[in-house]
């Protein structure tokens, strides 16, 4: 690989636009595709170029088939919103960042955001209906909403289930899950929308402190974003 | 020295300190293997790495290779697995298969 190919390639990382390198296997050659055009030494034919770019839609990387040509797929980096900047927030945060999550963590109260763990993940500091509006949750987005505070999660629960986010998750007790749901309902959600909320939210591993939920919430969002990308 | 846990990202910076590197990458798996088809190792020629190819089992001998083919100036392509004849050194434990494109970064 040529030095000027990996910069345009960490470029393109960088920037987070989706890009595949395509490399010959007997070392001939290399290009780098995006949806912009293609780049480089190895001329593709028009249906090596359609089975690469597939690849970048599906994230999937792998051997082309019936050839000697490996495209390695950059797709951007899953996302997770975290919705109120309270002690779960604290290490989950740091926990989804190491999983290679990009967090973006929403509360109003900036004393909040500003604290601990929380110092260098990036934050929005508004309401979470204007908050939501400006991440507009992607399908490779999760949104878990902390709170358990209906002035807040509400606004934002409502925004991730308008939008093709993979995953939705609210803290809260069972109790604390039915009055959310006949809330939502209320604003004309109807059973199978409100079934995409994960409420409880993480899964059940008996978890006791911040730390221990934030490890059955990564895992259960983990586990979805995995067995949607097999379906696929 | 800056330092990054992302392949691609300590490449960068290596090539700025002016040391000669490579850039692993696993293309195929057969069976059960620990890191997907993607994966990323980079390494130098001192066999310093980032990232990893496997669960530990054939990062020393993808880092000689590399150091090979930086000093040949050539890629090649590694195969590992129970068939290799190196199964009893650095074979995948797992009984799984790994193809590894090793290739030179020069400018």
């Amino acid at each position: 690989m040529k030095i000027q190919t990996l910069q345009a390639l960490r470029a393109r990382v960088a920037d987070k636009i989706p890009c595949a390198m395509v490399t010959a296997l007997d070392g001939t050659a290399q290009t780098l595709v995006d949806g912009a055009g293609v780049s480089g030494d190895l001329t593709l034919t028009a249906d090596e170029l359609a089975e690469v770019r597939r690849r970048i839609a599906l994230d999937r990387s792998g051997v082309l088939e019936n050839t000697q040509l490996f495209a390695r797929v950059y797709g951007p980096a899953p996302r997770m919103v975290i919705v109120g900047a309270v002690h779960i927030a604290q290490v989950l945060a740091p926990m989804a960042r190491l999983a290679g999550f990009e967090v973006t963590v929403i509360d109003p109260r900036e004393s909040f955001v500003r604290s601990g763990q929380l110092a260098d993940i990036s934050a929005i500091v508004a309401w979470p209906d204007e908050a939501m509006r400006q991440v507009a949750p992607d399908a490779r987005t999760a949104v878990v909403t902390l709170t358990h505070d209906p002035k807040l999660d509400d606004p934002a629960l409502a925004t991730a289930l308008r939008s093709p986010a993979f995953y939705i998750g609210a803290l809260g007790s069972k109790k604390t899950h039915a009055k959310r749901l006949e809330r939502l309902a209320g604003e004309g959600f109807g059973p199978e929308a409100l079934s995409r909320i994960h409420g409880p939210v993480g899964l059940d591993i008996n978890a006791v402190t911040p730390a221990e939920i934030a490890v059955s919430i990564l895992a259960q969002v983990i586990a979805i974003l995995r067995v949607e990308g097999r379906r696929q | 020295m800056t330092t990054s846990s992302d392949p691609l990202t300590q490449l960068e910076h290596w090539i700025a300190d002016g040391r000669h590197v490579a850039l692993a990458t696993v293309v195929a798996t057969w069976g059960s293997s620990p890191r997907p088809v993607g994966s990323h190792m980079a390494i130098t020629d001192q066999g310093d790495f980032v990232g990893s190819v496997s669960g530990g089992c054939i990062e020393g001998a993808v880092v000689d290779a590399a150091r090979d083919a930086i000093s040949a100036a050539s890629p090649r392509l590694l195969e590992f697995g129970v068939s290799n004849e190196m199964a009893w050194e650095v074979g995948l434990a797992c009984g799984g298969r790994v193809q590894v494109w090793v290739e030179p970064v020069s400018s």
